[in-house]
């Protein structure tokens, strides 16, 4: 084989990778066909790629994902909510400000549960009823939480109540009368009270 | 297969950090098993294949979705390999060719010194004397015989995971093989 041209061993590797050109084939071809050393040479290597290729398919240790899921770091899920949070501030701002408004305003109707009304003269407090006297005149707003009101007698102003009723049977109300029982109600009542009280101090400034 | 690995790849870019573990189930075996293969000792070889897939999910978002995942984890993987082999070698220059050896150099010296005695490999059996064979190999051919025969890559696709010319990853195989052949016709 020291004899033979050196491309020859070449040309045999490029026949093994499977891209000979066809003279260069040919060429080996005919040249393999006189060469005992050359056909030896070419039996050893197709030999050993057949030798590699039977290598078994090594297992892999168990609980692998496993592992390696426990070693992924976790400070990739953070920065993601940091993205989105970065990416969309006016969102996040709109929601703290849901957050605070709507926790004010129910904490707000949870203190209001105790029954109470606005201070007049002339009412009569039996239990949680409010009692306008007959032949009585009360001047003035009348606000009832958590309890009814009755009217017999004359009320000069609005009548409101939270959570109750209002029973009159001869009543002379110059005022609105009001009833607000469901959480939205009253949700709505105390936006526009609060409206209102600033439109009275807008009107008062004036 | 890619589309779904596509897929995955994108829920864990959204965040989505379960949906790695399909991806590391998928490709855990021949990313192991080029790393067995390489440094030849199994406990190295799992840590590596690990730090290779944590590689992988922290660099993600380099990742370009219209290639090919396995080339991109394989390029991870064998990179890492070959950092854990230079540590362990003794620091002198190896690449330098040895003069008057036609592209030997020395690591072709080390891994003949380092043969054990014939009637010690000829007791080998089968398997056990493939993984040696393989390990007797300089780390440059070992790594391409690998990818060609074990992982049974295309050329061009070594050619892409290795990150170097097509014409150099043929001249390592045929190197590979001829220097495979001599030390199996030396028994």
């Amino acid at each position: 084989m020291s004899t033979c041209p050196e491309h020859i061993v070449q040309y045999m590797h490029e026949y093994l990778d499977g891209d000979i050109s066809r003279e260069h084939e040919q060429e080996l071809r005919a040249h393999m066909q006189n060469c005992k050393d050359c056909q030896k040479h070419m039996q050893e290597l197709t030999s050993t790629i057949a030798f590699v290729k039977s290598a078994a398919v090594i297992e892999v240790p168990p609980n692998f994902v496993e592992q390696v899921m426990q070693r992924l770091p976790k400070r990739k899920m953070r920065s993601g909510v940091q993205r989105w949070l970065r990416r969309h501030p006016f969102l996040v701002a709109a929601a703290m400000f849901c957050i605070f408004m709507s926790a004010s305003l129910f904490s707000g109707y949870k203190n209001d549960q105790e029954f109470s009304v606005t201070k007049q003269p002339n009412l009569q407090v039996e239990g949680q009823t409010v009692i306008v006297p007959e032949g009585k005149t009360v001047k003035g707003d009348i606000v009832v939480k958590n309890g009814d009101i009755v009217v017999k007698g004359a009320v000069d102003g609005n009548i409101t109540v939270i959570n109750g009723k209002y029973m009159a049977s001869t009543a002379n109300v110059t005022g609105q009368i009001e009833e607000v029982d469901e959480v939205f109600e009253w949700l709505w009542y105390k936006i526009k009270s609060n409206a209102k009280s600033a439109w009275s101090f807008i009107d008062k400034n004036e | 297969m890619d589309a779904l690995v596509n897929k995955r790849i994108k829920q864990v870019l959204k965040g989505d950090q379960h949906a790695y573990s399909d991806i590391v189930s998928l490709y855990q075996q021949k990313v192991y098993q080029v790393c067995f293969r390489m440094l030849n000792n199994q406990h190295e070889a799992e840590d590596i294949a690990q730090e290779a897939f944590i590689r992988a999910y922290t660099n993600l978002h380099t990742f370009d979705l219209e290639r090919k995942f396995s080339t991109w984890l394989f390029r991870i993987a064998t990179n890492l390999c070959i950092d854990r082999i230079r540590k362990k070698k003794p620091d002198y220059y190896l690449d330098a060719e040895v003069t008057g050896t036609d592209g030997l150099d020395l690591y072709s010296q080390i891994s003949s010194n380092d043969r054990l005695p014939e009637e010690e490999v000829e007791r080998m059996e089968l398997q056990e004397r493939i993984q040696y064979e393989i390990s007797c190999l300089p780390d440059k051919y070992r790594m391409v015989i690998i990818l060609k025969y074990i992982e049974e890559l295309p050329l061009q696709e070594i050619s892409d995971v290795l990150d170097m010319p097509l014409g150099t990853v043929k001249t390592r195989i045929h190197r590979g093989r001829e220097a495979l052949r001599k030390q199996l016709s030396n028994l």
